[in-house]
């Protein structure tokens, strides 16, 4: 936390009864790709808008570049921001928007209208600075917004949800171009987003957020190989669960009794859970389950539904005992429902939970 | 089948505005009638009774009057809606809801009552009665149209727009000036106009409240006395319905400069 470059420190937000964060605590460091990932209402916009200094915290405290900003006004603090719906001026034709900040830069008129022509440049929208704002399509006004916010030279740049409302080809495209212009100006991105991919291709470290709590901030493989709970692991990517109690450890790698479908191994169990008899969750990724023909050692099942998808197939094996069928990627199977199969695993493979 | 119910439908329309604007076209024919009696068969046509118009001074004094309380009456009661609107859509006020329709009740009480109350009030405190007193009468009308005008329009754009300049480095006061102020532009333009023409126009509270100065209403209800006046008062009122159309076409036009532009304002 030390190194933080920006702080938060046990910062609440209260609107009126409802909780929208609470007691929040994580430390930014400089020149990162930051996401709060979230389902909608778990307050990654609020706790992003009181950086912005938008929402005032009910407690704690926030440091940008160790000075604390809490009681600074938006206009006084070392941020700009790259709103949801962009926020365009309509009045203003593309360069007055993006030289807006700059008024009160103390920059000449030579100068400002340079560093407008700079990131024009940047946002690969030269020569547009005459264009008139409602002349741009959806991912002009994106460029646009966020040529507005970097022009200042912020310490730190806040994107709320910055893609959304962009169509899925021009997202997959900004997202590449977004992480390079923050590789190029080194600046500090917040970024808020809903979607699991887009925060696993773009970020240096995620701060998954659920109620207004923080559940577990990491770099995106430590957060795809290594969920700390079930909710992380289930709103990150695809995961099957299974309900077990501890047995014992063999050395490193774990026994557990999995009720209906036997015995089940896996390495790299938290400490807390190794004594015999804990309730755990065991957590499998589609990917990491292998198959085989019928006969062959492995929880045994039965193909329900297969679905192509050109590179892999995803299939959904009914295991008898287990509630919810067993989700399969695989990558040359194209096995037809019906089909009788084994599954097997690497210890390696599987996450070890508490159960709550 | 649907061409049947059209045709009624287009009946039923041009009725409709028949009805709403025969009786106002009455007023120019009837000032260029060369006779005093207003009725039919028209007797010929003459311009006298626009130069008897023209030549009245008291006429004068009291258009004059009438100009002077209406564009006070505009600008303050623009400037009260405009802080009111602003406050009511972008700030969680307690009682907001309260505060709205208080701020409204003046347009559902009658204006015979207003004006009895006034005159009262004005009475008690010993203000003497003038175009000051009629002025104040006609903000009290006036504010509800302007709030509700100016209203429309704040809840029209983005109010991220201000935070954006807030975020840029601007601060409140810099913000109205160089966001707010601009983009609210034709709802001031239009809320201008709205509260001019309803001052202009109002007759029962300046009755009251106006003292020795008459208003151009006043001075028209004055003149109705007086039947050989009554073609110069038609001319006056054709005069007072082509401006008031002028007036009318501007304020929809700038209104619709605004819809365009509030349209840039979304995704």
């Amino acid at each position: 936390m030390d190194d933080a470059f920006i702080r938060i420190e046990n910062i609440t937000k209260r609107f009126g009864g409802v909780t929208a964060v609470d007691h929040v605590d994580l430390g930014i460091k400089r020149g990162e790709f930051f996401s709060l990932l979230g389902p909608s209402g778990c307050g990654k916009t609020t706790l992003l808008r009181m950086i912005a200094g938008f929402e005032y915290p009910s407690e704690g405290e926030i440091y940008i570049d160790g000075i604390p900003v809490t009681d600074l006004p938006p206009n006084k603090r070392p941020s700009n921001m790259v709103f949801q719906s962009y926020a365009i001026f309509p009045h203003l034709n593309v360069a007055d928007n993006i030289a807006y900040g700059l008024r009160r830069s103390g920059l000449s008129r030579a100068e400002r209208n340079a560093r407008v022509e700079e990131a024009l440049a940047m946002i690969r929208l030269p020569g547009m600075g005459k264009r008139r704002a409602d002349q741009l399509s959806g991912g002009q006004r994106q460029r646009v917004a966020l040529a507005r916010a970097l022009v200042n030279r912020p310490k730190v740049l806040l994107l709320d949800e910055p893609l959304g409302a962009l169509d899925k080809r021009l997202r997959e495209a900004m997202q590449i171009e977004l992480r390079q212009i923050q590789k190029t100006v080194g600046i500090t991105f917040v970024f808020v987003t809903h979607d699991q991919e887009e925060a696993l291709s773009m970020s240096d470290r995620i701060a998954v957020m659920s109620n207004g709590e923080v559940l577990q901030i990491a770099d995106p493989v430590t957060l795809y190989e290594r969920p700390n709970c079930r909710e992380v692991a289930d709103f990150i990517g695809t995961m099957n669960f299974f309900e077990g109690k501890m047995i014992g450890m063999g050395g490193d790698v774990a026994e557990i009794d999995a009720g209906p479908i036997g015995r089940l191994r896996a390495r790299n169990v938290p400490v807390a859970l190794t004594a015999p008899g804990s309730d755990v969750l065991l957590a499998i990724r589609p990917e990491k389950i292998a198959m085989h023909k019928a006969g062959a050692p492995g929880i045994v099942g039965k193909v329900s539904a297969a679905a192509y998808l050109g590179e892999r197939s995803h299939l959904q094996v009914t295991v008898d005992g287990l509630k919810a069928p067993v989700a399969v990627a695989a990558q040359t199977s194209r096995e037809p429902a019906g089909t009788e199969v084994s599954l097997t695993w690497e210890p390696d493979a599987a996450i070890i939970l508490p159960r709550e | 089948m649907g061409a049947k119910r059209n045709y009624w439908l287009f009946g039923y329309a041009v009725l409709y505005l028949a009805f709403l604007y025969v009786p106002v076209l009455f007023l120019p024919l009837f000032s260029f009638n060369d006779s005093a009696f207003i009725a039919f068969p028209l007797a010929g046509f003459t311009t006298k009774w626009y130069g008897q118009m023209l030549a009245d001074d008291a006429m004068h004094s009291a258009l004059w009057n009438s100009l002077k309380v209406g564009a006070a009456v505009a600008l303050i009661s623009t400037a009260l809606g405009l802080l009111a609107a602003k406050a009511l859509t972008r700030y969680r006020l307690p009682g907001g809801a309260a505060v709205l329709g208080f701020t409204s009740l003046p347009l559902f009480i009658p204006d015979i009552v207003l004006g009895i109350s006034l005159l009262i009030l004005l009475n008690t405190v010993k203000m003497p009665l003038s175009l000051v007193s009629v002025m104040l009468g006609h903000v009290l009308i006036c504010a509800p149209f302007a709030i509700t005008v100016l209203m429309s329009r704040f809840d029209g754009f983005d109010k991220s727009l201000e935070e954006a300049s807030l975020d840029l480095g601007e601060n409140g006061w810099t913000t109205f000036w160089r966001v707010t102020f601009p983009l609210v532009l034709p709802g001031i333009i239009s809320s201008l106009l709205l509260t001019f023409i309803v001052s202009f126009d109002e007759f029962l509270i300046a009755y009251f409240l106006a003292g020795t100065d008459a208003t151009l209403p006043i001075y028209i209800w004055g003149q109705l006395r007086f039947p050989y006046k009554l073609p110069v008062v038609l001319a006056l009122g054709a005069v007072i319905l082509v401006v008031s159309c002028v007036l009318v076409v501007i304020a929809e036009w700038v209104r619709g400069l605004g819809q365009s532009g509030r349209r840039t304002v979304g995704v």
